[in-house]
């Protein structure tokens, strides 16, 4: 038995919608990070989905790039975070605001 | 894919390799030099003629490279193409230029080296962006120049503003291409290719699903968007732009601002293109692309203009400026036509030289006050005459008026826009220019006709730097009064390959 494509869809689409919800609330950096990695995984479960679906091996491939970039990502932003913190001991985003209007 | 297939794509991204043989030298260089690291900025400057000189060759070429199985490649080199790979670098060279005598660099002269190689690491990245005709390419060419500017944001690190330039950047930049990547996941499940040529051939069928296409078309115009600070894409700007180290403000303000607008063009021009009439482009029905593009730029340059109304920090007015001229190039695109095309070619070129130069007179500046608030500028202009005129004349051509080149970037747009019949968006642009000249002209006041308070100060402006200026001023001066040549070269360089 075979699993129909629309369940694949309907929880990638949960979970992008998850990430953005993730991302507008919540006021910690880390915390925000975690849900654009969500946003991207979301996407690779689509990718994976019309993959298989659609028999084209294109979409298993272009999982493995955003992977990687994914990996990269993360690197650089918990680096940002981290200089972040040094300068102002904190990783809440409201309070990083002497940039505005 | 066969070893073959490859060996002999090579010639066509020599520009490339070039660029990535320079980050490797910079990175060993950085190593092996200890004391004199001031010989990484002749590297550097290096790489790039010598990655100019290859971009020439370009402009006459038109074919696919990395194809796999019959035409259809990975990268497309093609005139417009050499055009913007020109344009970023031209703006690379500049850049370069300017980090001699930047203060906020030379203070972190440790740091030279991974300077320079993450900014070789973007123009990289800018480069196969604009040659990238698989959604594999562009967003992984995307995501090198945002991760490279994001650092680059931050690099000097001892002060706040800084860091928190690079974490908002980071965050804005890390949800739209997140956003982004779903669009073109929904597009791969639409159409089962990842190749825009592929992907307008079976679009072209009629049974496309064209609620999900116009979704998946919104979801991937917002990473575009979020790269040429289009509204309501643009928060970041403003705070990188102020936060960032000026030298990589100017950067990102023309050259990754190209390199988007050049995937909005292969994006739109490749893959929901049907035929091309008399110029005009006619779209597949399936996304209203010309509606998106009219309300996006209306509201782009309004809302640049009018934020820039109110900023005392030049930067930031910088910022939103460079937002409102995003608005002006998006209303050229939305001609969608070959006319357009010319128009964006010409004002980006244009766009180069006074940005560029706009900026550099503020980085002289405050290196010499340490600060960009408008109020600490009053009556600089005369402390250094040469310096206060340039800034005038720079400050003239973004508002747009003759005799400098800014009115002939603005004057093509518009006539594009008259020939479409575009008459609401040609008024509503023109207004806007009104608009702008009011902050432009205040920053004019205050360098020309208010009293600096306290002690005079002393501006000089060395040799060097003074030869730099003169190669942006001329320009914009001469552009504006003999642009013959230059529209010439943008008439032949918009052709994009396939239609």
């Amino acid at each position: 038995m075979t699993i129909p494509i629309e369940y694949y869809l309907i929880l990638s689409g949960f979970m992008f919608l998850t990430g953005v919800v993730g991302v507008l609330t919540r006021r910690n950096a880390i915390v925000v990070f975690m849900s654009i990695e969500l946003m991207l995984n979301s996407a690779d479960l689509t990718f994976v989905a019309f993959s298989s679906y659609l028999g084209n091996s294109i979409g298993q491939v272009f999982v493995f790039f955003v992977m990687t970039v994914a990996a990269a990502e993360a690197a650089v932003g918990l680096a940002i975070i981290i200089a972040v913190f040094r300068n102002k001991k904190t990783v809440n985003i409201d309070e990083i605001n002497i940039l505005k209007w | 894919m066969e070893l073959k297939y490859l060996f002999n794509s090579l010639p066509y991204i020599k520009p490339e390799l070039i660029l990535a043989a320079s980050l490797v030298i910079i990175v060993v260089a950085d190593l092996i030099i200890t004391k004199k690291k001031e010989l990484l900025h002749y590297i550097a400057l290096a790489g790039i003629i010598a990655a100019g000189y290859f971009v020439l060759e370009q402009f006459s070429m038109n074919a696919f490279a990395f194809s796999s199985s019959g035409n259809k490649g990975m990268l497309t080199v093609d005139s417009m193409g050499a055009f913007f790979k020109g344009l970023v670098l031209t703006a690379s060279f500049f850049v370069f230029l300017f980090s001699f005598s930047s203060n906020e660099i030379n203070e972190s002269r440790s740091k030279l080296g991974e300077y320079y190689a993450l900014l070789f690491g973007m123009i990289l990245g800018m480069f196969f962006m604009i040659s990238a005709s698989d959604l594999i390419l562009v967003y992984v060419s995307m995501e090198l120049v945002s991760l490279s500017s994001y650092v680059l944001a931050g690099i000097t690190k001892q002060s706040l503003r800084n860091s928190e330039a690079s974490l908002k950047y980071l965050i804005y930049g890390a949800v739209s291409s997140g956003i982004m990547l779903f669009g073109i996941s929904l597009i791969f499940g639409i159409t089962g290719s990842t190749n825009l040529y592929e992907i307008n051939y079976i679009l072209r069928s009629p049974e496309t699903n064209r609620v999900i296409l116009l979704l998946a078309g919104l979801l991937v115009f917002t990473g575009i968007g979020y790269k040429i600070s289009a509204a309501p894409f643009h928060f970041w700007t403003p705070d990188v732009y102020e936060g960032a180290p000026i030298t990589i403000t100017a950067f990102l303000s023309v050259a990754s601002k190209s390199a988007g607008f050049v995937l909005l063009i292969r994006f739109i021009k490749v893959a929901f293109i049907q035929n091309s009439l008399n110029g005009y482009w006619q779209l597949l029905p399936a996304v209203d692309w010309k509606t998106i593009l009219l309300v996006l730029s209306i509201l782009t340059m309004t809302l640049g203009n009018f934020a820039a109304l109110w900023q005392d920090n030049l930067k930031r007015m910088l910022a939103y400026s460079s937002i409102a001229h995003a608005g002006y190039m998006l209303a050229a695109m939305a001609v969608l036509s070959n006319q357009g095309l010319i128009a964006i070619l010409i004002y980006f070129a244009i766009y180069l030289f006074m940005n560029l130069g706009a900026f550099f007179v503020v980085m002289l500046i405050s290196n010499k006050i340490g600060s960009e608030e408008i109020d600490n500028f009053d009556g600089l202009g005369y402390a250094s005459p040469f310096l206060g005129v340039s800034f005038a004349i720079f400050l003239v051509s973004l508002t747009g008026l003759p005799p400098t080149a800014g009115f002939i970037g603005k004057l093509y747009i518009f006539i594009a826009l008259v020939d479409a019949k575009m008459f609401l968006l040609s008024v509503i642009m023109v207004l806007n220019s009104v608009v702008s000249l009011y902050y432009y002209m205040r920053v004019l006041k205050h360098l020309f006709l208010r009293k600096a308070e306290g002690a005079p100060i002393e501006l000089k402006v060395s040799f060097p730097n003074a030869v730099v200026l003169l190669m942006l001023v001329i320009p914009v001066l001469v552009l504006g009064l003999y642009f013959t040549p230059l529209v010439e070269f943008a008439k032949n360089s918009i052709s994009v390959l396939g239609f």
